[in-house]
């Protein structure tokens, strides 16, 4: 029997949720005052979870690294969020929306929490809409939907191309009204830099305050991490510059299980890389690969001839381009799911044909949808014997209409213009499904210790389908966490507030002292930086879109060594009793280097791609699939829960098995 | 490229501050503004000096969290973007480029090019809300049909990023673009319109305590908003504030 | 409402207000100036009845005198907290990149407006108060009995040189005072809709209409007689 108990109750898989609140133990009104609870993050998790639980009666601590809640990364989601409402009757219910998550997570979630999501979906646009969200509506004035890549029906409630934007601004005005209630203390500009266990169960944190510098101690009855996923594990991500992984690396070091961390989103339209200074990778919406068509040329000489500049993209002839998504794919063709297209992008790019200066890019292009959009036009318009350059006239306006504002920002960044010339894009990480392994209650294997949102591993599997990270963030936030809190905090009723001068807090508090006076007194010679940047380019190289096991056995090495480097020769400038980004930045860099080391022994021991997950030992060896990602249902459909045991090489493995009940496993074709 | 750098550097809030000249050279048309930013740093670590601190998270757009006020005007030279989307292409070889932190009594200096703008967030707790509990059975959402005009328009209201490139801009240090942005919002839905009357009082006075000073409607403020705020948001919010008060 | 009149935006709906009132009070007073130019008798006449009207002289003269008043007691209250909300100025600003020249310089604009209308009173209101309301001579005749002597005290003044120059700079000053407060007052009150545009280029005909419009009246009389 494993050490892992999901907890996931029993009953038929519909049932399940209702059945459990309806007999979970609650707190009475009068006792939640008397409990505390911090919260660590305030994206769409974080902030949700802190209004919910202040609406409650619970006394929340939030904690966020920006200068404001309204900053967290889900700012940054464009397209969308899930909800099975059907208001489009096109025949969308809890159940597809169920077997669409989990399909599209490539059969390695756990069943019973995507149900639970899927219920609770609707709910969530009811809420959002209530707070004041100005969704995106149609001329009747009821709420409009779009339709996503992997799924049949249109279920993705969005505001233009700012959803994650709205549906955080409602979750901060909904804390925001619990900040003025007194009910919520909010502690902008603090890190946690460690969780405090008191009687093995989470009672507190050590944070930071980045203005002054000073170390704070802070006690809670349960302790929510809801930091986010690992992206800039690779330095380069759509990730915001201060997404880290430091909360939930804490914890995990204190004996939360973390789960399948190799499981990461390459998201393949994103605006190429430049040059070596950059910093971060902008992603564009994946709706634009509803009329781009992906190519690169056919033949090495012209990819020379463009990155010389002696020929445009446009000189190529239809015959001379290769459309490697429409060859490979006939039937989805450019509407691939994510990961596929991703590595279909990277294994040109790997052949030599990548078209920009450092070879990893490919065009998307929009000049045939154009071109049709406007003939579509001049028939309706009328326009008979319309010229080539009316046509195209009439098509950009539609193309503008669609995707203007993406095209603008892709002008702003790249310098080119869109319309007159293809994209150029490239995959870029985007998010982690992998996080800290989590119970059905959201609880982490710390009593009173929970992680929601993407700090979890819940939900998405192996890979994540479009609009479904904002529906899990608010889910978790809202819906689920609130209640699933209350059954581990009744029995917190008699304990009363929880001190902090207390050996357990001035051990965890010594041990964070001194590594911020280690890296202030180090007489290094590398800035934290170019760890950073090393750290990226063994992540990117081999464990990126396609691992094998010799890469990943180099990445595990290379880690190690860059980590015990990094150990001796970092240098980080200016004290830690004042504001100091450097030495933020380092204290997150030591945990990526840590991570790093566990993501690939992780890839190294799941020996079958799947999802985001590409392993070139597994693939489907003859037949119509031959070189496609080959899963492995009979070995390996497990969560892989690791357990920290000092060097990231060492952690050992807890397998908790998946059951599908209710949805019959296939291997995903989309020949 | 190369370029002289002219930047405002400040220790602590309590310190005084100063402007001192940097050098960066071989910077790449195509860096963005704040990855000039980081040679430079990149620089002043291997050569044993402080880093400049300055304020930045997504770069791209859309958290509002950088603030530099670029030759003049806050986050530069270009329209419609944020420092982190300014791209060194807009400069010349050999140009001074003079970075200040955003300027305004409401938004105190923490460390050279960071300033505290949680005055923003208190007008925020004091109404930037719809009251309403999360229970799962609020109505459904689409039990009230809003035309398709009035919400279009409170989400051109709503997608402020609250930068603070409005305050830092307005001769006054004004704040008004930022709260008349959030009172549109709301009074533009029929959801906003049950506490509409203290939500505008309550918003204006916390302003008005943080110490932005008064609109004189020079529309400096909508040309430098990386996110197109309207004036009309302004007049909306004097329209509400009006009509609250004689409401009573 | 004492709340209202305390908080920014309630200074700034009576500041509009306030300038609401004058620039209608401009209209006017430029309407019946004109009339000097055309018709010196129906000008003695409507100035007679303007100087002498009660309602005029007890009710509008003073809400006038209170409305130029507060408008500038307001103005300058406003100036000094809108310097207070920014102590530290910046090293480098560029303005002219996202607002005009009038709607910055206001108060300065604003401040030569208030040396002209100094001036202004000291011509005209001054030594009129005194003749109706000291001397007591509510006639409204010449001192030689031979008609009205509002017209022969207007091209009387006219005549230097210097007061018409004078008169014509304040005018100016006027215009560019206008120029953002015309739009300006109505943002304040609210009225920001899709009549603005409309409203924008009545604006501008307005602002620089009514201030050329006293320069020539000036103009005429110190080249006429």
């Amino acid at each position: 029997m494993s050490v892992l108990d999901s907890k996931v109750p029993k009953g038929p898989l519909k049932d399940k949720w209702t059945d459990y609140k309806d007999h979970i133990d609650l707190v009475n009104p009068a006792n939640k005052r008397n409990i505390d609870v911090i919260v660590v993050g305030t994206g769409l998790a974080g902030g949700s979870a802190s209004a919910t639980l202040a609406e409650l009666g619970y006394n929340v601590k939030a904690f966020c690294y920006q200068d404001s809640p309204r900053r967290a990364h889900s700012i940054a989601a464009q397209g969308g969020i899930n909800a099975a409402k059907n208001y489009q009757g096109d025949g969308d219910s809890t159940y597809r929306l169920f077997y669409d998550t989990v399909k599209g997570g490539d059969y390695r979630s756990r069943e019973a929490n995507v149900y639970r999501l899927a219920e609770v979906s609707a709910n969530i646009i009811d809420q959002c809409v209530a707070q004041g969200v100005p969704f995106a509506r149609d001329y009747g004035g009821l709420l409009d939907n779009r339709s996503f890549g992997g799924v049949l029906v249109s279920r993705t409630f969005y505001a233009k191309g700012q959803t994650g934007q709205q549906l955080l601004l409602g979750a901060y005005s909904a804390m925001n009204r619990q900040i003025a209630r007194g009910k919520i203390t909010m502690n902008n500009r603090h890190e946690m830099l460690d969780v405090v266990k008191v009687n093995g169960k989470a009672r507190g944190i050590i944070a930071r305050n980045l203005i002054t510098g000073e170390i704070e101690r802070h006690s809670a009855h349960a302790v929510v991490i809801a930091s986010g996923g690992y992206g800039n594990v690779y330095f380069l991500s759509t990730n915001a510059m201060g997404s880290n992984t430091t909360a939930a690396w804490k914890i995990h070091k204190k004996g939360a299980f973390f789960a399948n961390p190799c499981y990461t989103q390459i998201h393949p339209t994103c605006i190429p890389r430049s040059g070596d200074y950059q910093s971060k990778l902008t992603l564009m919406s994946e709706s634009l690969r509803n009329d781009g068509r992906i190519w690169v040329p056919k033949n090495i000489e012209d990819v020379k001839a463009i990155r010389e500049g002696s020929k445009k993209p446009t000189d190529l002839s239809e015959d001379e381009r290769d459309y490697y998504l429409e060859r490979r794919y006939p039937a989805f063709g450019n509407l691939v799911p994510r990961d596929v297209a991703s590595r279909a992008a990277k294994e040109r790019c790997d052949a030599g044909y990548g078209v920009n200066a450092t070879g990893e890019a490919v065009y998307l292009d929009f000049a045939s949808a154009i071109t049709r959009y406007g003939k579509e036009q001049a028939k309706i318009q009328g326009i008979t014997n319309a010229s080539e350059a009316k046509i195209y006239e009439l098509g950009q306006a539609i193309v503008e209409a669609k995707y203007g504002n993406l095209f603008q920002m892709y002008e702003k960044i790249v310098d080119q213009n869109p319309y007159k010339t293809p994209m150029m894009i490239y995959p870029a990480v985007h998010y982690t499904m992998g996080g800290i392994w989590v119970d059905y209650n959201l609880m982490t294997t710390i009593p009173g210790c929970y992680a929601i949102g993407e700090a979890n591993f819940s939900d998405h599997g192996a890979n994540r389908l479009g609009a479904s990270a904002l529906m899990q963030g608010l889910a978790d936030g809202y819906f689920v966490l609130p209640y699933t809190i209350g059954d581990y905090l009744s029995d917190d009723i008699r304990t009363g507030k929880i001190a902090t001068d207390t050996p357990e807090f001035d051990a965890a508090e010594k041990e964070v002292k001194e590594r911020l006076e280690f890296f202030t007194t180090n007489k290094g010679e590398h800035s934290v930086d170019y760890y950073h940047k090393k750290l990226g380019k063994i992540m990117w190289d081999k464990c990126g879109m396609s691992r094998n096991a010799e890469g990943l056995k180099e990445a595990m090495t290379e880690i190690k060594a860059l980590r015990e480097d990094f150990w001796k020769n970092v240098s980080v400038p200016g004290g830690a009793n004042e504001m100091n980004p450097e030495l933020e930045k380092a204290g997150r860099v030591a945990d990526f280097l840590e991570l790093g080391e566990l993501f690939a022994k992780d890839a190294l021991t799941r020996e079958e791609s799947c999802g985001g997950h590409f392993r070139e030992e597994s693939v489907e060896l003859d037949g119509e699939q031959e070189g496609e990602a080959k899963r492995n249902d009979t070995d390996f459909a497990f969560v892989s829960a690791w357990e920290y045991k000092g060097e990231p090489s060492d952690a050992v493995l807890h397998k908790e098995e998946l059951e599908f009940n209710d949805i019959e496993l296939k291997q995903r074709s989309y020949k | 490229m190369n370029l002289t750098l002219k930047i405002w550097r400040q220790k602590s809030p309590e310190k005084k501050g100063k402007m001192v000249d940097y050098k960066v050279t071989d910077i790449s048309e195509h860096m963005s503004f704040l990855e000039m930013m980081d040679v430079l740093n990149e620089q002043l670590i291997n050569s044993g000096e402080e880093p400049v601190a300055f304020d930045h998270d997504c770069r791209e757009g859309i958290c509002g969290m950088c603030s530099m006020y670029i030759n003049g005007e806050a986050h530069g030279p270009d329209r419609g973007v944020t420092t982190c989307q300014l791209h060194m292409r807009m400069f010349k070889d050999g140009d001074t480029i003079t970075i200040e932190p955003f300027r305004a009594t409401a938004f105190p200096v923490l460390k050279d090019l960071v300033v505290d703008r949680s005055s923003f967030d208190r007008i925020q707790h004091a109404g930037g809300y719809i009251s309403v509990n999360t229970s799962g059975n609020t109505q459904d959402a689409n039990a009230t049909p809003i035309s398709k005009h009035d919400a279009d328009e409170a989400m051109d209201a709503a997608t402020c990023i609250g930068c603070g490139a409005c305050v830092a801009s307005c001769k006054n240090s004004s704040a008004m673009l930022f709260v008349g942005a959030k009172v549109s919002q709301y009074a533009l839905l029929p959801q906003g319109q049950v506490e509409a009357v203290d939500r505008v009082k309550n918003m204006v006075a916390q302003m008005d305590l943080e110490g932005f000073g008064n609109c004189t409607n020079t529309g400096a403020c909508e040309v430098e908003c990386p996110k197109g705020i309207s004036l009309e948001n302004i007049a909306r919010m004097n329209r509400e504030f009006l009509s609250a008060n004689l409401k009573g | 409402m004492s709340g209202f009149f305390n908080s920014s935006i309630g200074r700034k709906i009576a500041m509009a207000l306030s300038a609401l009132f004058l620039m209608f009070f401009l209209l006017q007073h430029l309407a019946i100036n004109i009339l000097s130019v055309f018709s010196p008798d129906t000008f003695n006449e409507v100035s007679h009845f303007m100087g002498t009207n009660p309602l005029v002289q007890y009710a509008l003269q003073p809400v006038l005198l209170f409305g130029v008043i507060f408008h500038f007691v307001m103005g300058f209250i406003l100036e000094i907290k809108n310097k207070k909300a920014r102590t530290v100025k910046y090293a480098k600003n560029n303005g002219a990149a996202n607002s005009t020249w009038m709607s910055r310089n206001m108060i300065y604009s604003g401040l030569f407006i208030l040396i002209f209308m100094i001036i202004h009173f000291l011509d005209f209101w001054i030594p009129e108060i005194n003749t109706k309301y000291i001397v007591g001579d509510m006639s409204g005749q010449l001192p030689n009995g031979e008609g009205f002597r509002y017209y022969e005290e207007l091209v009387h003044k006219f005549e230097p040189i210097w007061r018409v120059a004078l008169y014509c700079i304040g005018f100016v000053f006027l215009s560019l005072h206008l120029l953002h407060g015309f739009n300006s007052a109505f943002q304040s009150v609210g009225a920001n809709n899709k009549y603005t545009k409309g409203l924008k280029t009545f604006s501008k005909i307005y602002s620089i209409g009514i201030p050329v419009g006293f320069i020539l009246i000036a103009l005429v009389h110190h080249i006429c007689h």
